[in-house]
């Protein structure tokens, strides 16, 4: 039986753009956790790390609940867009972001925070706009330990399940991501291909994870 | 000129006590020096200045220019207030060459003014050479040379450093102190600078503010404050006198004499103006005003008894830790090597204390 390289494709995709989607809001939301005090910035804390305590399945049903067709989001997007948000490449992008923003968020704030204070006072007292001493200095300094997150959200993209199963569906050829189709493979008895998915996901992962962990700081030059 | 009024209190914490800030000065033309132990406030002065942390109350003026006024709710930001700042350890930015470190402090001129203007201060400052290189990559002395040309290329009106020679080994920090001279006689840029050290304040001060729990309690030139310290606390804090308990015995302003009480041994000083009879002083010697000799025979006026407990060794001669029935504590003694070689044999020590040294605090 020859092997359906799609959901390998597909779920590269959707943790790609999921990953680039969760390090613009993850470094936004850790910039303003690690720098600002505001009302409800306990509450945002909470929501951001919410998804990695519960379970898949009530991740799901939120998401439902909340891009539905009937819901507010869904029926502005199909207004726009004209096709519905549920059960498409889309969802399960969402999906993949609900896993991928936690880990980002965590770790990219004890990055901002881990950069020494006197180096954004330097900048500040050298005329440095917020924006600048964030992009020149706060970024760069924690460069390494972000890039190390960024990659272990995309893994974690790359092998959500439960969420995406319940929002975005198992349509083999439109929404099947790799994770779904290997759960179809072994239901339907495909031992074959479930094995050759199965690898190249763990290589993949393997690869990954030792990317995160050559790029930790502890390994870094010293300043 | 900077002018400062500032009041800040922080509140008792359940791991701190609580502190205030509250102090007023000027700082003009030349280094002006904040002293005072940890915990003083002297980098919250600093921080103050450059707009790192905001007072309560007050008033800070550069130049005629109010940075911060509580009254009127003026708050500058840091990158508003155009003061130099040179950090403890530099905070030279890591990921970046010298030269892109001063790069990055004229950004706000325009492109061929900038890169004549880095230029220039790579050369006064003799960093042309490692201007490729990182922090990490070149030596100490490039690296504060780096950190004082990266503050002073903003043409700041005040430079403000915290602390900058401390844990520098003496070469190092001699290389430091030719450099701010450096700063003086080239820029002109008037500095407040932070610390401890007491040799660096005659180093490089000429005018210098004690510091203590938040409040100045001298103000002065370094000789003056040493000369003269204004109260017990001062003296304390510069930790370079002999603090010893005294009763006043007589009091004579016409032949302008007063006698004290050590134990049971007595001094003759200069008057002391606005003390009693019977007044339970503290006198203030540094030690290297108080003479010694052998004891031959009865003790000579001005002299006590003293036991020799330990010789301490100085770049510039001895130090002499002595004890003597007529105080409590340890004596210090400064003297040259020759002096105490002449009376190296002896078992009695006198101490003598020149009458115009002995001062009450």
């Amino acid at each position: 039986m020859p092997i359906d390289w799609f959901p390998l494709r597909l779920s590269l995709q959707v943790a790609l753009v999921s990953t680039a989607l969760a390090l613009v809001a993850g470094l936004w939301i850790a910039y303003l956790l690690a720098n600002r005090h505001f009302r409800g910035k306990d509450a945002l804390d909470a929501a951001v790390t919410l998804p990695l305590v519960l379970p898949p399945t009530v991740l799901g049903y939120y998401l439902l609940v909340l891009i539905g067709r009937a819901s507010p989001v869904g029926r502005v997007w199909e207004a726009v867009f004209g096709a519905p948000l549920v059960f498409s490449v889309n969802a399960a992008i969402l999906a993949a972001l609900l896993h991928a923003l936690p880990l980002l968020v965590k770790s990219a704030r004890a990055a901002l925070e881990s950069v020494d204070r006197n180096y954004e006072r330097a900048a500040r007292n050298l005329g440095a706009s917020e924006w600048r001493v964030f992009m020149r200095v706060t970024l760069p300094l924690a460069r390494r330990s972000i890039l190390a997150a960024t990659a272990l959200a995309f893994a974690r993209a790359l092998g959500d399940f439960g969420v995406t199963l319940m929002v975005a569906g198992n349509i083999p050829g439109r929404t099947q991501t790799v994770a779904v189709a290997i759960y179809d493979a072994v239901e339907s008895g495909n031992g074959a291909a479930a094995r050759v998915m199965v690898i190249v996901i763990s290589v993949v992962a393997l690869g990954i994870l030792t990317l995160a962990n050559r790029l930790t700081p502890e390994s870094a030059p010293r300043h | 000129m900077l002018e400062a009024r500032l009041k800040k209190t922080f509140a008792p914490q359940p791991d701190s006590a609580g502190f205030t800030l509250d102090l007023e000065f000027t700082a003009t033309q030349g280094v002006t020096v904040l002293f005072g132990p940890s915990g003083a406030g002297k980098t919250l002065v600093l921080d103050s200045v450059a707009g790192f942390v905001g007072p309560d109350e007050g008033r800070i003026l550069l130049d005629g220019d109010i940075l911060f006024d509580g009254a009127a709710g003026v708050h500058l930001a840091p990158r508003q207030r155009n003061c130099g700042y040179v950090f403890q350890n530099y905070a030279l930015f890591p990921h970046m060459t010298l030269r892109q470190n001063l790069e990055f402090a004229a950004e706000r001129r325009p492109r061929l003014e900038r890169h004549r203007r880095v230029n220039e201060m790579l050369e006064r400052f003799r960093l042309t050479e490692a201007a490729g290189r990182r922090p990490h990559e070149v030596s100490g002395g490039q690296r504060q040379r780096c950190s004082i040309a990266r503050a002073l290329i903003g043409a700041p009106k005040l430079l403000l450093l915290d602390e900058p020679a401390t844990g520098l080994d003496a070469p190092l920090r001699a290389e430091f102190y030719e450099a701010l001279r450096q700063v003086q006689s080239e820029f002109k840029t008037p500095m407040l600078l932070v610390t401890h050290d007491l040799a660096e304040c005659f180093e490089l001060a000429e005018d210098m503010l004690i510091l203590h729990e938040g409040r100045i309690i001298q103000k002065g030139t370094p000789r003056e404050i040493l000369e003269e310290p204004a109260n017990l606390e001062v003296a304390r804090l510069l930790g370079a006198f002999n603090l010893i308990d005294a009763e006043i015995r007589t009091l004579d302003p016409g032949r302008n004499t007063s006698g004290v009480m050590l134990g049971e041994f007595e001094l003759e000083g200069l008057y002391f103006p606005g003390h009693l009879k019977g007044d339970q002083v503290t006198l203030c010697v540094r030690p290297e005003q108080i003479r010694v000799a052998a004891r031959d025979g009865k003790l000579g006026p001005n002299q006590i008894p003293a036991d020799l407990k330990r010789i301490v060794e100085r770049p510039h001669g001895l130090r002499l830790e002595f004890t003597s029935e007529a105080i409590t504590g340890v004596i210090r003694a400064t003297v040259s090597r020759a002096e105490y070689e002449r009376y190296r044999e002896t078992r009695q020590w006198v101490l003598h204390f020149p009458s115009e040294a002995l001062r009450v605090v």
